[in-house]
């Protein structure tokens, strides 16, 4: 039995024994790191990063990409820090809205066979103008709640180790356990016999884009909740980071193959890694090409990991 | 009039056509004031857009997943290890070249080594390499800013009653590397690959070493137009490559080429690349703030794009 255990949870495996690796590596660095205070200073920007990796894996189960989270999670914040301090009301408004513009443009992309990578590129401008124009220059202040919220002090472990739990745990619990997370991914998986079994492409297409929209919003609701102000630019890179993390987690990015535990932990093992090299006191010079090391190095592990499980096991 | 519906059917035709409309509506607005002096700065920003976007149409057109995002890295490391070796001797434009070429080449067999090797998706390998090549430009370069040669500089903004004579010579080689996808066996072999890769195995292509060569052939493109953007903006910098990431695949899009692979299209290149730098303009020149020009930028490319891809079945 074990042996069938591990083969069926081998796509989260590797995740966990990377973050394991690095979180070890960083208390062997830094000891000071393993108390309350640490823990929250190493792990708290790693929820927005969660957040932003849950949001891509939604459209990736759907064999798309969007190359706009990052923009958007800008959008989001500039928003949070202006119109939701001071006028809640046109600040929901405006994050509804965003949410409804990702699932037209699931749709746009459905209806017209378009490529995500270029729609979602042209998107990228298109939140980082609406960026700009809520916000010219970065400043802002969030609102009371969420300011409260993202350092609210709770009992043994910081707030952001439950907030990342629950979230990988509603997630996973909504789209592979249920029966309709199941449909959603078979878009992904096989698009024909979906369509032919009775369910409508388009609305799942719709559904998981403004799910991501959903998800990229508490991305940049809890970011500016940490950093209490906005920048159209603050977040472009997790783009770039949240796809990396969903691959880290064991998602591939065609077939529907996803997994949401995975993609938070590959979300937590990168904000490890950021931490991880500055404690190295590596030259700051190499420090992104140290993240692409990193990258390159799970993804080689389980490419070997596979190879080992194909021979026999 | 076939012959007339004959060029409607053109793939490229929206591209031009957008470009055109762009234009004519710029100049509109300026009542004919400086018309031909926009179409020759067009014709000199298209020219980079247009040489990354060569390679980019050749590892696009090897099928769905196939992506080059390293272009913006290769680009500034090979600017910046060539303006290095150059230091703005002229003697060494043709060494410095080579270098710049040879960067690009090394990127490639890099990128296809990861993808080969350890079966990583392109857009994750070249998205991981590009992270250490910018930390090798960045840390080669530190705080540099070297001259290029001035006679690379000359060249690439010479311009010759109204047009570049760079130009002219991405035209050329835009032409030649057309002859290359439509009449030889390789370009023949990457469309088979983007059209059905298992098929194409199957017929005994060489399937992976056409792939390779593809890689290698669109990193040396990026390095060669690093090396160009490098004379023609006074020297490297390490955010020159940024805006050509998404310029070497829209380019490639609304050019024409299906992005789902087996499906390739010069001449829309320079249409695209037009088109894109015309927006640009005609958006300043109506004198928007940056935030809308943005907005309208993204949502014309989206526009020109859902438009001009419907039009065929691909996907």
């Amino acid at each position: 039995m074990p042996a069938s255990i591990i083969a069926r949870n081998a796509r989260i495996l590797l995740p966990m024994l990377s973050f394991v690796a690095i979180l070890l590596a960083v208390f062997w660095l830094q000891p000071r790191a393993m108390s309350y205070v640490g823990l929250n200073l190493l792990l708290n920007l790693a929820l927005p990063i969660a957040f932003a990796t849950i949001a891509q894996m939604f459209v990736i189960t759907v064999n798309d990409l969007d190359l706009s989270l990052g923009a958007y999670v800008g959008f989001v914040a500039c928003v949070a820090a202006t119109w939701l301090a001071e006028q809640p009301l046109l600040g929901m408004a405006a994050l509804a809205g965003g949410v409804l513009v990702y699932a037209a443009v699931g749709a746009l992309i459905h209806l017209r066979n378009l490529p995500s990578i270029v729609v979602t590129l042209g998107m990228s401008f298109v939140w980082l103008g609406l960026a700009i124009l809520v916000l010219p220059t970065p400043g802002g202040k969030a609102p009371d709640w969420l300011r409260a919220l993202m350092t609210w002090k709770t009992p043994l472990v910081p707030f952001t180790i439950y907030a990342l739990l629950a979230l990988a745990v509603v997630v996973h619990l909504g789209l592979m356990r249920s029966a309709q997370g199941a449909v959603l991914r078979g878009v992904g998986g096989n698009p024909r016999s979906v369509e032919r079994a009775g369910w409508s492409l388009l609305k799942a297409k719709m559904i998981m884009f403004a799910f991501a929209g959903l998800f990229g919003m508490f991305s940049g609701l809890s970011l500016v909740g940490l950093t209490t102000s906005g920048d159209a630019n603050i977040a472009l890179r997790y783009t770039l980071l949240s796809i990396a993390g969903v691959i880290l987690g064991g998602g591939e990015f065609t077939g529907g193959r996803i997994s949401p535990i995975g993609a938070v932990i590959g979300a937590m093992t990168l904000t490890l890694a950021g931490s991880f090299l500055s404690f190295l006191r590596l030259d700051p010079d190499w420090q992104i090409g140290a993240q692409g090391a990193i990258l390159i190095l799970v993804l080689a592990l389980r490419v070997i990991i596979n190879r080992a499980e194909a021979r026999g096991l | 009039m076939t012959a007339l519906r004959h060029l409607l059917r053109k793939p490229w035709i929206g591209a031009y056509a957008g470009a055109l409309a762009i234009w004519l509506a710029t100049v509109a607005f300026t009542e004919g004031q400086g018309g031909g002096g926009v179409l020759t700065a067009a014709l000199s920003f298209a020219t980079f857009s247009v040489l990354v976007a060569i390679g980019q149409m050749y590892v696009i057109t090897l099928g769905p997943g196939n992506v080059d995002l390293s272009i913006p890295a290769t680009m500034t490391l090979a600017g910046a290890v060539s303006m290095k070796v150059m230091d703005g001797n002229n003697a060494m434009i043709v060494p410095g070249l080579a270098i710049a070429l040879g960067c690009g080449a090394g990127v490639g067999v890099f990128n296809y080594g990861l993808i080969r090797l350890l079966r990583i998706p392109p857009i994750i390998a070249t998205l991981s390499s590009s992270f250490l090549f910018l930390s090798a430009a960045i840390s080669y370069s530190r705080g540099l800013r070297i001259k290029p040669p001035p006679l690379l500089a000359d060249f690439t903004t010479w311009i010759v009653w109204g047009v570049p004579v760079l130009a002219v010579a991405g035209m050329v080689l835009t032409f030649v590397m057309s002859v290359i996808l439509h009449r030889t066996i390789f370009g023949r072999t990457v469309t088979a690959i983007g059209q059905n890769a298992r098929a194409a195995r199957l017929a005994g292509l060489p399937v992976d070493r056409v792939r390779f060569a593809t890689y290698v052939m669109c990193g040396m493109f990026a390095g060669l137009t690093g090396y160009l953007v490098s004379g023609f903006s006074g020297g490297a910098a390490l955010n020159m490559g940024a805006e050509y990431l998404l310029a070497s695949i829209a380019v490639v899009v609304i050019g024409g080429t299906s992005v789902a692979g087996g499906f390739a299209n010069l001449p829309g290149l320079w249409g695209a690349a037009m088109l894109l730098f015309l927006l640009v303009t005609m958006l300043n020149t109506y004198g928007f703030g940056a935030g809308i020009r943005m907005v309208l930028t993204g949502v014309i490319i989206i526009a020109v794009i859902a438009v001009a891809s419907g039009r065929r079945p691909s996907g």
